[in-house]
């Protein structure tokens, strides 16, 4: 087995990942990152909309702050978030867009003068001041006071992952392309490094590393219909369950999106609702009026979601061979609206679906887009349970998002963690010192051949039965909606499912060299205990917040779920094992109304002076 | 019932040396809104697990997914069947590294090409976390990001009859890369610092000028122009010393392209 040494590994190359990793090297520290594609493929470059920074240069973000983008956060969270963490992102946020700018970002830029922006699909003029023109400008995204998403164009996440990459190149950090983490190497109390599968040769190589770092992204594959690439399936956050030290925080956040278009579940952009597009139905009636007669299309993003689903349950939604969904009707827009304004949605219909948006229906459903949840740091990005072992980005639970992210906020909590993680990561390592224990490298290298003999002598289900059983459960019963019964009946799915693989089979023998089908063999068992992660505490969590929505429990009750569920799992066990600690250290904004989405509060105890902390004392 | 659809696809593992590279043939049923993503998968799936190939976003984004179509270097992923005949034949990129039937190495090529023409910001000045950002013009802004477009699929160099013969061409992608880099006020590098790294048989002056590049561009970036752009800078430059002042003027004015 090929071993490698190196101070700091990054386990992913997307921009949380490079992020730290650029962050170490300038601090002259030899890095290694792992990635399961070249790097300027992870999904990152996926990201269109922006990153959300109180730089407040442009008219419409005029007067903005960290705290007022501190307030918005903790808002969209339901306040499920670390407020500790909340306001030191939002403080570090323009810091890190002026970085990006630095290094090569063509951040779009204010124009001063007349200009015309839209909001809520009108037309309306704002004056940039002269005064700003030439520094970034910033767009509107749900749930923000102001406007503060600094973006380029349509491609934000991909003009930063380029620069961000560009400065690897320049610092010569070391990029193991098609390499994936299989196993972390680990003594109970401090990670060493991974057991990494080469996807060229299908070797097994060793890295031996101080600092590891889990920035591998979202696990949005684990359900069907996902806006998350083909890649997300969680491997990182698997590799930290595994250890059955570090825990998972929060797995049962996951953010919905109403319109994932069918059938590869790429995403419209909310805009086409606001601009007054339609959901119709299999007989091309509007219902959405039926059940929000006030918002209609218009309501939050989550309610739009459940109450799509909830008229598709009635028998409405349309048959199609990739499964039931419903119609996006933008045809009454016109075409010059469709073809400038909506530019992109019908680039994404004409050139994926073969549907021109002008003359026809949008196929549509609701679709996985965000996993809130992840391995369970502290402020710092270092992971619970195991020393040397950091998390940053989709990756990790650090904790700003709570039970609903804010458009924009994830994107720039990549390279704003990036930053601060690596930073911690460098500290770490100044005082640092490991002994490399032999035994647990070659224990953790035994436990991932084991996996693969064990999957050559299988005789059972092939991977893509597993896998798709298993999205079809999380879709089915651990969706949008959630209740007691449905998301018992998919624990008990899930926990079959995970027996059954236990015995699972290679249909292709014998296949050397890359191998895709062992590669999702091994991804499967692994995927279907974060699904029973985010299924068992989404049954445990009797209340509904954020994006975890129950119909038995409508209220959020800070009363008894003011915290964060922490996931862990111990070998041999069928369920994870499930601790809870408090969401927040302090608070700076108290529990209150988010100002939308409705709903119910059930209060918890009046937060006492003691643990109320002002916005400004603070060493962000 | 959609139509059949017969898929000629080259097969080839390189971990296996012994089996001879080859054409296999699937058929497989149509359906509405079908994309080579989705047929592929479900030949994988349903069909045959050994074979091998690359997707990623599947959205056109991350350039995973480039092969030859038919003949033609395309994204699978944005390629609909319905534009296809029956009959759909599929080739790995030529140029890179083949890893496995479909599936190949273009990573490590950018990488090295990436490194080659030095691809980031060359600047003396060092971030200060106090400071206002730089200002920019949105347009040039615009400009830059036009040409950061490229997805580094490598449709373009496997189009490229230069690529073909020289395996050191740097190709349509890399030198759009650097003119991006060269309308670009926080690079620092002049013209014979760009000179260095492109005026030679394996930077500008080896395109034949073929343009096949440019057809196939999943992005439509204008790689023609760019080539002409920084065809143009390299010579001025390499004649600088024997040309009056006024002519060299003239041609180097021309620094970017025209919305």
């Amino acid at each position: 087995m090929q071993v490698h040494y190196t101070d700091v590994l990054c386990m992913g190359a997307g921009l949380a990942g490079e992020r730290v990793a650029v962050e170490a090297a300038q601090a002259g520290y030899n890095v290694i990152c792992l990635s399961v594609v070249p790097p300027r493929r992870s999904h990152s470059s996926a990201a269109q909309g922006g990153m959300q920074a109180a730089l407040g240069n442009s008219i419409m973000g005029d007067g903005d702050t960290p705290e007022i983008h501190f307030n918005d956060t903790v808002k969209g969270s339901d306040w499920g978030c670390d407020q500790e963490v909340a306001r030191l992102f939002a403080n570090n946020a323009p810091i890190a867009m002026r970085e990006m700018a630095y290094l090569g970002v063509p951040w779009n830029r204010v124009e001063p003068g007349e200009n015309t922006y839209f909001k809520g699909g009108k037309p309306f003029q704002a004056t940039e001041k002269s005064e700003n023109a030439g520094l970034i400008h910033s767009r509107a995204f749900g749930g923000t006071a102001k406007w503060r998403t600094c973006y380029t164009s349509d491609g934000t996440g991909h003009a930063v992952l380029f620069t961000l990459d560009n400065r690897m190149l320049q610092l010569g950090v070391e990029v193991h392309d098609r390499m994936q983490a299989e196993a972390l190497i680990h003594d109970g109390e401090r990670c060493m490094g991974v057991i990494a599968r080469n996807l060229r040769t299908g070797e097994l190589e060793a890295y031996i590393a101080r600092a590891t770092l889990i920035a591998t992204g979202g696990f949005g594959r684990i359900y069907k219909a996902t806006t998350n690439a083909v890649i997300c399936d969680g491997g990182g956050q698997i590799t930290a369950l595994d250890t059955g030290v570090v825990p998972l925080g929060n797995m049962e956040a996951v953010q919905f999106h109403p319109t994932g278009t069918v059938p590869t579940d790429i995403l419209v952009t909310e805009g086409c609702r606001g601009d007054g597009g339609t959901l119709l139905d299999v007989d091309e009636y509007r219902f959405m009026p039926d059940y929000e007669p006030e918002k209609a299309e218009l309501a939050s993003r989550d309610v739009v979601s459940r109450r799509m689903t909830e008229h598709m349950r009635k028998g409405k939604g349309v048959k199609s061979p990739y499964g039931d969904h419903l119609w996006l009707d933008i045809r009454h827009l016109g075409e010059k609206h469709i073809t400038t304004n909506l530019r992109e949605v019908y680039d994404i219909c004409t050139r994926f679906l073969g549907v021109n948006p002008i003359h026809q229906l949008i196929p549509v459903r609701p679709t996985q887009h965000y996993s809130m949840g992840g391995v369970r740091v502290n402020k710092d990005g270092h992971a619970y349970g195991l020393k040397g072992l950091f998390a940053a980005g989709e990756a990790a639970c650090w904790d700003m998002h709570g039970f609903n992210r804010l458009g924009g906020n994830s994107l720039a909590e990549t390279v704003v963690a990036g930053g601060i993680v690596g930073k911690k990561i460098v500290e770490f390592l100044e005082g640092d010192s490991m002994t490399v224990r032999t035994d647990a490298v070659e224990d953790a290298a035994k436990g991932v051949r084991a996996r693969i003999d064990k999957l050559a002598k299988g005789t059972g289900d092939d991977c893509y039965t597993l896998r798709n059983e298993m999205q079809d459960t999380m879709m089915e019963y651990v969706g949008i909606f959630r209740n007691g019964k449905d998301l018992q009946t998919g624990v008990d799915k899930l926990r079959e499912l995970l027996e059954r693989s236990k015995n699972m089979r290679l249909t292709g023998k014998g296949l050397k060299g890359q191998n895709g089908e062992l590669s999702m063999a091994l991804r499967v068992p692994g995927m279907i205990r974060l699904a029973l992660c985010v299924a068992y505490g989404a049954l445990q969590r009797t209340e509904s917040r954020g994006a975890h929505a129950r119909e038995d429990y409508p209220e959020r009750n800070d009363r008894d779920w003011l915290k964060r569920t922490l996931a862990t799992w111990k070998e041999g066990d069928s369920l994870p094992t499930l601790n809870y600690e408090d969401a927040t250290p302090f608070f700076i904004l108290p529990p209150g109304d988010r100002g939308y989405g409705g709903g119910k509060i059930i209060p918890g105890k009046e937060v006492t002076e003691a643990e109320r902390v002002p916005y400004e004392k603070t060493d962000a | 019932m959609g139509r059949e659809l017969t898929f000629e696809i080259f097969r080839y593992n390189p971990a296996q040396p012994d089996i001879e590279p080859r054409m296999q043939t699937y058929t497989l049923e149509e359906t509405p809104s079908m994309t080579l993503f989705i047929a592929l998968n479900k030949i994988r799936e349903e069909q045959d697990p050994t074979l091998q190939f690359d997707f990623c976003c599947r959205a056109g984004i991350c350039g995973s997914c480039g092969m030859v179509i038919n003949g033609v270097p395309g994204l699978a992923c944005h390629t609909q069947t319905k534009d296809l005949p029956d009959k759909i034949t599929l080739h790995p990129l030529p140029v890179f590294k083949l890893l496995g039937d479909l599936s190949v190495d273009t990573g490590v090529w950018f990488r090295n090409v990436g490194g080659k023409i030095e691809s980031w910001i060359h600047t003396k000045k060092k971030f200060d976390p106090e400071a206002q950002e730089e200002r920019m013009d949105n347009a040039l802004a615009n400009q830059i990001f036009e040409l950061d477009r490229c997805v580094e699929c490598g449709c373009c160099v496997a189009a490229c009859g230069t690529a073909r013969m020289r395996e050191d061409f740097i190709g349509a992608t890399a030198i759009n890369r650097l003119a991006r880099f060269y309308i670009d006020p926080r690079d620092n590098r002049d013209a014979a610092d760009f000179y260095d790294l492109i005026g030679d048989d394996n930077g500008v002056f080896g395109c034949m000028g073929l343009l096949a590049c440019d057809n196939v561009c999943p992005k439509q970036i204008p790689l023609h122009d760019q080539l002409g752009i920084m065809r143009r800078m390299a010579t001025v430059e390499s004649v600088k010393a024997i040309i009056p002042d006024f002519i060299r003027k003239k041609l180097t004015g021309c620094k970017s392209v025209k919305a």
